[in-house]
């Protein structure tokens, strides 16, 4: 702490009385931590966990980040219940609503965060543009800020102290293999069509697959949920009936928990509708083998993922872990991530790390002009593909809901314990 | 001599007190703090001291967790079956059909050989194999046995049992081995001279004197397939559950208390089916 403060010639006080203004330059060029040592563990889930952003955060700031990539659960468990072994949590927004009370993370000073004013408007106040609609579930703004630097609480302003912060997100809908199917596919419904029995699947991660239930049994016409995000008991179980019935019937093929698990599903051909992440359609591409992830009447499911600050972190690893945040938010990461089909939270920046034929076929749903290649450099589309579901605020904009943690949960986590074992 | 007779019993009280003590450490203390933590109460992110008996009420009172147990038994009896037909005919080929010891021991390593690669490769690879477009199903139909893909090869009760059987009938193999090269191939050749026939040998002669082997077999992989969460999670897709299952789907959604309810259940079972095994063959007795 005191080595940082002298070399940069300003104390942590003063800074932040210079303003934001002024913390946004002085921040904007981080030193570098070479000499330290500083290791930052990160424990997430594995959607953004990728090699290429480790090393680079070790060229540019000197930072040694040790990655460890866990699905959804594992990452709260871990979370919630071994404070001692990360310094920076990776994880989703329903995630924060669940490990946030347990006290072991710390919010984060905005005035530190150098784009904070540049953050999408949809995790600060909630409004992609001024006129959008906020939708249902545990949408990321609801869980973003509370009262102080020690806050338990979640507050619906922009308090200045964010529980996490937003590194990337996206709308997720169903993946098709359109070489199996035939046919269009329009709406939710479709995964419980009996025309794809033994050929469907659903992802066994309770609090976002009941979205997709929800997304499904409203698309079907049984029931109109007053709010998806938090249903009532009889509701968790209306839900779960008409899935039950449905595996009984043998509508699925398999559940999957992974990533990896969803791709072979699909590149395999045991499953040809099910639901998907964004990166698992473009392994499945990388394969060649045709998948798209259909855009639906209904609309997406969404999710967004940020990150977080262990409450344990302090001095010189705390000041590290804000350099890394402010760095991740200042482009490279935003553009390599982006190139993978997530969106940015600070979509501004990645733009000066996208060549313009990229940002306008990722960011803006143009017809591409040359050849798109994954971050890894393997082709994905070629000359004249357009986006599955289009640009950002058309995609974004048609979010029907958001992954959530109910006020029933643990009544809906037994009700799913039960479905999975029907 | 009474100083003795102290020694010794001072003696004894220090030999037994490292396993006593390793033990106590790391099985009695857990499965008492599992006890405990059954009675527990959780809310969405946090664990309750308490003592209420909901998680047990639940755990009875929901169908599901019948339905659970009944297919953790179908599981270990079906797994049963077949490990102690294919453990029995390995080990009998191994210990009365090879002559040369050296040939006894090569074999028997060859069995164990498929064991060094982990388990999970083992069980992983069958999902290729068996899958709809995978070289089962391709070989079937290219010999004309079938004109569609089978579907039940794959992500059904069949792989599942199909995997348990693969991953542990050498724990069958083993014991069963064991106890047939500690029979005395005198007593073969006494019932032969007195004319006993091929099939009278095996069963009044060899199946008895292998029957703690087979028990001890029986143990191990009745105790394994009970436990054992990820080959079904693997092999039926998600789709089926035994209660290692439940119990591991509960430690992932941070419901402990409900796990531990579960789990002290389910030692409750395991510790009645082994009592029930001990009845059949005094193990000790035989070894």
């Amino acid at each position: 702490m005191t080595k940082y403060t002298h070399r940069n010639g300003l104390s942590r006080r003063t800074l932040l009385k210079t303003g934001v203004a002024t913390a946004a330059t002085t921040l904007a060029a981080p030193m570098v931590w070479a000499q330290s040592n500083i290791v930052l563990r990160q424990a997430g889930t594995g959607v953004s966990a990728f090699n290429d952003i480790a090393e680079k955060v070790q060229g540019d700031l000197g930072i040694t980040l040790e990655m460890t990539a866990l699905d959804s659960d594992s990452v709260t468990q871990r979370v919630a219940t071994q404070p001692d072994s990360f310094d920076i949590a990776d994880i989703e927004y329903w995630i924060c609503k669940k490990v946030w009370p347990t006290g072991n993370m710390q919010a984060m000073d905005t005035s530190r965060i150098a784009n904070y004013d540049k953050i999408a408007g949809t995790f600060r106040s909630g409004k992609l543009t001024p006129t959008s609609e906020i939708a249902q579930g545990t949408a990321p703004h609801t869980v973003g800020f509370t009262t102080g630097a020690n806050g338990k609480d979640f507050v619906q302003e922009e308090s200045g102290w964010m529980t996490l912060i937003p590194t990337i997100y996206n709308a997720d809908t169903l993946g098709i293999r359109p070489d199996l199917i035939n046919r269009p596919i329009r709406n939710w419904s479709e995964l419980l069509n009996p025309e794809f029995k033994g050929k469907a699947s659903i992802l066994d991660i309770s609090s976002i697959g009941i979205m997709d239930m929800a997304m499904v049994v409203e698309s079907m016409g049984e029931y109109k949920y007053p709010d998806k995000g938090n249903m009532t008991k009889a509701e968790i179980d209306l839900t779960l009936g008409v899935f039950t019935e449905a595996k009984k019937n043998g509508q699925f093929r398999a559940f999957w928990k992974s990533f990896d698990e969803s791709v072979n599903l699909m590149a395999s051909g045991e499953v040809v509708i099910q639901s998907m992440w964004s990166p698992a359609i473009t392994a499945v591409r990388a394969q060649g083998i045709p998948c798209i992830y259909q855009p639906l009447e209904e609309g997406y499911r969404s999710w967004g993922g940020g990150m977080g600050l262990a409450a344990s972190l302090s001095g010189a690893k705390l000041d590290a872990a804000y350099d890394y945040i402010n760095w991740y938010l200042s482009g490279w990461a935003g553009g390599f991530l982006m190139r993978q089909g997530y969106y940015s939270a600070v979509p501004e920046t990645s733009k000066n790390f996208m060549s313009e034929d990229e940002w306008g076929f990722w960011y803006e749903g143009k017809e591409s002009k040359g050849e798109i290649v994954s971050p890894q450099g393997a082709k994905l589309e070629g000359p004249g593909a357009v986006r599955d579901g289009g640009s950002f605020i058309e995609r974004m904009g048609a979010v029907a809901c958001w992954n959530s943690v109910m006020d029933e949960n643990q009544y809906m986590v037994r009700k799913w314990n039960e479905f999975i074992a029907a | 001599m009474q100083k003795s007779k102290g020694n010794n019993a001072l003696t004894g009280w220090l030999m037994v007190s490292p396993l006593a003590l390793v033990l106590f450490i790391f099985l009695v203390l857990p499965i008492v703090m599992i006890a405990v933590v059954s009675f527990w109460q959780t809310t969405a992110f946090s664990i309750v001291p308490a003592f209420q008996l909901e998680n047990y009420e639940f755990l009875f009172g929901s169908p599901v967790t019948y339905t659970v147990f009944i297919n953790t038994f179908k599981y270990a009896i079906l797994t049963w079956i077949f490990t102690v037909l294919i453990g029995f005919t390995v080990a009998y080929y191994l210990a009365f059909h090879i002559r040369s010891l050296t040939w006894q021991v090569v074999l028997f390593l060859l069995c164990t050989i498929p064991f060094l690669t982990s388990n999970i490769i083992r069980m992983i690879s069958w999902i290729p194999f068996l899958g709809r477009n995978g070289i089962a199903n391709s070989t079937l139909i290219s010999w004309g046995l079938i004109d569609e893909p089978v579907e039940w090869l794959l992500f059904s009760d069949f792989s599942v049992v199909l995997a348990f059987v693969h991953i542990y009938t050498l724990f069958m193999v083993v014991p069963i081995f064991n106890t047939m090269m500690r029979i005395d191939k005198g007593i073969i050749e006494a019932a032969r001279d007195g004319g006993a026939s091929g099939s009278q040998i095996l069963s009044n002669i060899i199946i008895p004197l292998t029957k703690p082997g087979i028990m001890i077999g029986t143990i191990f992989v009745v105790t394994l397939v009970m436990g054992d969460f990820f080959t079904v999670r693997i092999m039926s897709g998600s789709q089926s559950a035994n209660v290692g299952r439940l119990i591991s789907n509960d430690i992932s959604l941070l419901q402990y208390p409900s796990a531990s309810a579960t789990a002290i259940i389910l030692l409750l079972t395991v510790l009645i089916v082994i009592a029930v095994l001990l009845r059949f063959v005094d193990i000790r007795k035989e070894l």
